[in-house]
């Protein structure tokens, strides 16, 4: 089958009951995407597909097939600069172990283009799918209140 | 769609929508199909959302945030648009179907973990581990001695105090059904959840609108703020006449067995005012049998409070004239 990420395109062969967290980090080597729960409970595999926040460890690689795919590795720009999302994170040291960090961009990101990053409580409950085993959430909320502005500003 | 009916399914398949129930289960290998059947291909025809000021019409396919984001929704049915946004996470939301959500399976542990032996849900006839085991979580409302299994989902209580139908095709042709008779209570027989016929499957749900509908709204109470399913809900529509109550229509989440119409409370609420002892009141009516484990006899208190929270605060709604 062949799948849609971060703009290339990758044939790969993989059994009818791979996940696609599992094609994209045991078949295709991008292992930004994390496996906390494989279970739909923590929302560290969280990518988005066709721009819209999903669970790649509740997908199947199967049904991912005529969809855009974006992981981590696939949002900063060719000449290196960051997203302003992963830049807030870092500016604002949304994280202490990492191991959620992807999942939380990727989530901030939809989040933010839902609308529905207005005021930190509505970040909060629409954050609410990416835990953090760092409680590193008040960080989280600034950096996703600083990429919002910015990604408004184009 | 004549594909997929002409498959004539049985219990080795499962049908696929957001996946989000089924590929859960798969792994912990609650199921084990032999096929997986994708429905998706069906949510050109069955995604819709649609309102023409008599009732709304929903496609099974239309996903969760979509419903509960869209204007005519929020306006019309506030307790549809809220008992979807209050339920999961956004990243679920974005991926779940209406009609898989209403089909999603119970939370119950011992059903969730094979390593248990007894469950009767999973394997018809092999005891119930939560009779004696910790059961906090489940029911206090439609149980039986071979399952008391808590009702996980928000949205259909949304249904059924709305009085919906569910629109379902099949092999042996399409019908529509009252939303409240989809589940059937435990009883004997725990493992059949839904009377859906083999094959069969939801199009559309079809919701009449009140002048109780604009009144509504869904309480939800969790053990964590967000992201986490219900202990204890209310699905309330309220017509009033001054205060006193004209149609009142309730459903319960978090303590039943089964998405829980409670009858004899709208009854003790009908013309009567809508004051916090006539709510008291019939809360305890909506409790009058409940049947508490050991470990759950807190969600008897709990959902009558609920309930007495939820039909204080749709009196206290105001409307723009
Ligand atoms: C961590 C977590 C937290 C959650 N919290 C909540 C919560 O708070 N509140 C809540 O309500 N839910 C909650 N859920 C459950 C979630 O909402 C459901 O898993 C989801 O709605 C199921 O929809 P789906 O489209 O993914 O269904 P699927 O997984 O695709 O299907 C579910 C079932 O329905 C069947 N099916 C699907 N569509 C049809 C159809 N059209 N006709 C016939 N059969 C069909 C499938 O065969 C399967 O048996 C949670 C889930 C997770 C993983
Ligand atoms: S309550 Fe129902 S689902 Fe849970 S162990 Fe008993 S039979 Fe199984
Ligand atoms: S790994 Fe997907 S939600 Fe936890
Ligand atoms: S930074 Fe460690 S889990 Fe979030």
């Amino acid at each position: 089958m062949t799948l849609r990420v971060n703009g290339s395109t990758h044939a790969v062969e993989l059994d009818a009951r791979t996940t696609l967290l599992d094609a994209l980090r045991e078949h295709i080597g991008l292992t930004g995407s994390k496996k906390g729960c494989d279970h739909g409970q923590c929302g560290a595999c969280t990518v988005l597909i066709d721009g819209s926040r999903e669970l790649s460890c509740l997908t199947l690689a199967v049904s991912s097939q005529q969809r855009e795919v974006t992981t981590i590795e696939g949002l900063a720009r060719p000449d290196g600069d960051l997203h302003p999302m992963q830049q807030a994170f870092i500016d604002h040291d949304a994280f202490q172990c990492g191991y959620c960090t992807p999942g939380q961009i990727l989530s901030a990101i939809g989040c933010v283009s839902e609308g529905h990053a207005d005021t930190p409580a509505g970040i909060r409950e629409y954050m609410s799918g990416n835990i953090c085993r760092c409680a590193a959430y008040p960080n989280i909320v600034a950096a996703v209140m600083q990429a919002r502005d910015q990604m408004a500003g184009g | 769609m004549r594909d997929i009916l002409a498959a004539e399914p049985d219990s080795s398949v499962a049908f696929l929508a957001g996946g989000t129930t089924v590929l859960d289960l798969m792994k912990l290998e609650v199921i084990r199909p032999e096929r997986v059947i994708d429905l998706n291909a069906l949510r050109g025809e069955y995604g819709h959302i649609r309102w023409d000021g008599v009732s709304l019409r929903l496609g099974a396919f239309a996903r969760m945030a979509e419903v509960a984001a869209h204007p005519d929704v929020l306006a019309h049915y506030p307790v549809i648009a809220q008992s979807l946004s209050l339920a999961a996470s956004a990243q679920l939301r974005n991926m779940a179907s209406l009609g898989g959500n209403v089909l999603q399976r119970t939370r119950c542990a011992y059903f969730r973990d094979t390593s248990w032996s007894a469950c009767n849900k999973r394997v018809p006839g092999s005891g119930c581990a939560a009779l004696e085991g910790a059961n906090r979580s489940h029911a206090v409302l439609g149980t039986s001695d071979h399952c008391i299994a808590t009702y996980p989902g928000d949205f259909a209580q949304a249904l059924l105090a709305l009085d919906a139908s569910v629109n379902v095709a099949g092999p042996r042709g399409s019908r529509r059904l009252p939303f409240a008779s989809l589940h059937r209570r435990p009883g004997t027989i725990p493992h059949l959840e839904t009377n859906l016929l083999s094959g069969e499957i939801i199009t559309e749900f079809v919701v009449p609108s009140g002048a109780w509908t604009r009144r509504s709204l869904y309480l939800k109470i969790r053990d964590r703020q967000s992201y986490e399913f219900a202990v204890a809900s209310a699905a309330v529509a309220v017509d009033l006449d001054g205060d006193v109550v004209r149609n009142a229509r309730i459903a319960l989440g978090g303590v039943a067995t089964v998405p829980w119409r409670a009858l004899e409370a709208e009854a003790a609420l009908r013309g009567r005012p809508l004051t916090a002892e006539v709510a008291r009141t019939a809360a305890r009516a909506a409790f009058a049998d409940a049947t508490p484990q050991s470990h759950n006899a807190f969600k008897v208190e709990l959902g009558q409070s609920t309930l007495v929270r939820a039909l204080l605060q749709a009196a206290s709604m105001e409307f723009q004239p």
